[in-house]
Order: C-alpha cells, then structure tokens, then sequence
C-alpha cells in the first residue's frame, strides 16, 4: 500500500509533463511559444514574492535565533502534544490561513532548520499543500461582488485547515513515520 | 493582524535575545536570513519557469474546459438551489479545474467570473448565499494535483526526494476539503432556521 503510495509521488509530475506535451502537441499549439510565455511569468512570480519571503525569514530567523521560537515551544507544548501535533509545526499553521506569501518564507525557514527530509519538513510541506489562504482568498472573492457578511464561511473554512492540518501530521506519521 | 505578527517576531526576538545575551548572534542571523531569502529566490526562479511555461502550454490546450465539463454534473449535486444551465455552474467547475490542475492566475479570473454569477441569483445582495459560501469553502481547500512551489520550496532546501509528499499532500487536502464541505453543508441549515426566525 506505502509502496504504490510513493510510486504516485514519484510518478505524477512525470506523468503530468507527457500528458501535457502529448496534449500540447495534439491540440496544435506552438509548445515552444507557449512555454516562453509562461516562463515570463516565473521570474515576475519570483520578484513578486521576494519581498515577502525577506520579511518572513528574517523575522522567524530573529524570533529562532534568540531563543524565544525556543521558549514559545517549550510553553505550548504539553498543549499540542495532547493532540499529537509537534509543537514546531504551529508558526506554519497559524500564518498559512493568513497569508500565502509570508507561509511561503516560514516554510523555507523550517525546511532549512528542521531539513527538507525531517518528519518536521515533510508535515510542514504537507500542511502548506493541502489547504489554502482561507482568510485572503474568501475577502477577495466576496470583495469582487460588495459583500462584506461572511455568514459561516470562515466556520467552516478554518474548520477545513484544521482538520488539513490535523490529517497532515497523521498521514505523515502513517507514510513516512514520526 | 499580520502586522502585529511580524512585529512581534522581530521585535520580540530582539528583546528575548537581549534577556538571554544573544544579541550578537540575533544581529547576524537577521543579515543571514535576508541573504538567504534572495539565494532561495534565485533557487526558485528555475523550477518556476520551467512549471508555469508547462502550464501555459497547458492552458493554451484548453485543458481547463476539457475537464470542467465532466465536473458539472457532480457540481449540480453539490448545488441543487441553483437552476439548470445557470453560467455559474460552468464559471464555478472552471475554476475548480484551473486549481486542481494549479492553474492559480487562470483560477482567480474564472472564480470572480463564479462569484459574479452567483450574485445575480442572490437575492440578498448584502449577504453570500448558501452556493456562496459552499463554493467558497471548496475553492480555499486547495485542491491541487501537483503542490508546485512546495516541491520547488523543498527541491531548493536539498530535500533527496522533493516530490515524495505529493500523496500525503492529496490525502491531507481531501480530509480537509471533505470536512469543510460537511460544515458548510450543516451550518447551512443551521444559519437558515435562525434567519428565518429573526
């Protein structure tokens, strides 16, 4: 069961990328053209979010490197061990129903604490896929039409990350073991 | 609320560090971490390219219509207030599929377009209605075949194998799409008996 799980990991983008070409290609559209264009967009993405990710990172660096990202573990850990969730992963999941870009940069500075590979690297990337900037996205979509009443959708949208949030660690502890 | 995040963690950090004597080395680490924003910046500049020009390719395939025509009855399901051959439901199963193929700058577009023709069936205009905020509570789950810049985060911190959590990503995000759907679709009910009395 693990084992076709990680065959799905390992072969979706290279299945992704043929069927696109393949598509691509039966659909007559000038590949070569197309991708210049979108590539365009990857530096103009890039310079978007740098500021961002400055801001981010040098913030969380300060708050680690002074030993209060320490304190603040030790203080709500009895808290989440209670549910299972490693202390560590709070920063993320409190700031990516916020703010996409500023997840971005908290996330660049786990993987580069905890590494990449850590149960801490690989829940932390999971939590950041599986849910989205609940906040942001609903006040844009809702600003584009004038309504300012939000009824039950951040209930329920927050509900949603959490119980993301909640799967991540436990299918993460299942796949790839705490 | 940002704001006062950010402020804490800065200035917060600097006035712990003056408490446990590393001043010193929180200077540095702030330098550091300004630096390696923008090496991180440079790291991800190649893997965006390569994928958002795949995916223009991919848009300009009309991949996104393809699919979202055999979503739209599912989506008939999910909606049953909303009449039959309404444009939102078309506008609504494009924007799903331009997020689950990670089209994001298609998917805002075709989501506001979604947005706009539910409002028209609205008939509180101050107010979402219920196809507001379920169609809402989906689209901020995040499905998404591929989650692109977290394999690129992970490919620029060295991880040996940046795409394995592209299954554990799928999994966590239909746990979370499935539970917001069930509380939208019970504070549903919930919020129309109580507007209904007031």
């Amino acid at each position: 069961m693990i084992g076709i799980v990680q065959a799905v990991s390992r072969f979706a983008i290279t299945v992704f990328i043929i069927f696109i070409s393949a598509i691509g290609f039966y659909r007559k559209v000038p590949v070569y053209e197309a991708f210049i264009e979108g590539a365009k967009e990857g530096l103009t993405t890039v310079v978007r979010i740098l500021p961002y990710l400055t801001a981010m990172l040098t913030a969380i660096g300060v708050f680690r490197s002074s030993g209060a990202m320490e304190l603040l573990i030790q203080l709500v850990s009895p808290l989440t061990e209670l549910a299972g969730i490693p202390a560590e992963l709070l920063p993320l999941a409190f700031m990516r129903p916020l703010s996409g870009s500023a997840s971005i940069g908290i996330l660049a500075e786990m993987l580069r604490t905890y590494g990449a590979d850590s149960f801490i690297g690989r829940t932390a990337s999971t939590m950041m896929g599986s849910t989205e900037t609940t906040l942001y996205t609903a006040g844009i979509y809702l600003g584009s039409v004038g309504i300012k009443d939000t009824r039950y959708i951040l209930a329920a949208g927050l509900f949603a990350d959490f119980m993301g949030f909640a799967a991540s660690v436990v299918v993460c502890s299942i796949l790839f073991g705490s | 609320m940002i704001n006062i995040i950010w402020l804490v963690l800065l200035a917060g950090g600097f006035i712990v560090a003056f408490f446990t004597g590393q001043t010193e080395q929180t200077t540095q680490a702030a330098f550091d971490s300004a630096k390696y924003a923008v090496e991180l910046g440079l790291n991800l500049t190649g893997i965006y390219c390569l994928w958002l020009g795949l995916m223009r390719v991919a848009e300009k395939a009309g991949l996104i219509r393809v699919f979202s025509r055999k979503i739209a009855p599912l989506l008939r399901l999910l909606f049953p207030d909303l009449p039959s051959g309404s444009p939102a439901v078309g506008a609504m199963s494009m924007n799903i599929i331009a997020n689950i193929l990670g089209l994001g700058n298609a998917a805002t577009p075709l989501g506001l377009k979604a947005m706009g023709e539910l409002q028209k069936l609205n008939p509180d205009k101050r107010s979402p209605s219920d196809a507001m905020c379920l169609f809402l509570v989906i689209n901020t789950a995040s499905l998404q075949i591929i989650p692109t810049t977290v394999i690129a985060l992970r490919s620029a911190a060295g991880s040996a194998d940046p795409s394995e959590i592209v299954s554990s990503t799928l999994a966590a995000t239909l746990c979370s799409l499935l539970s917001g759907v069930t509380a939208a679709l019970i504070l549903k009910r919930f919020y129309r008996r109580r507007e209904g009395r007031i």
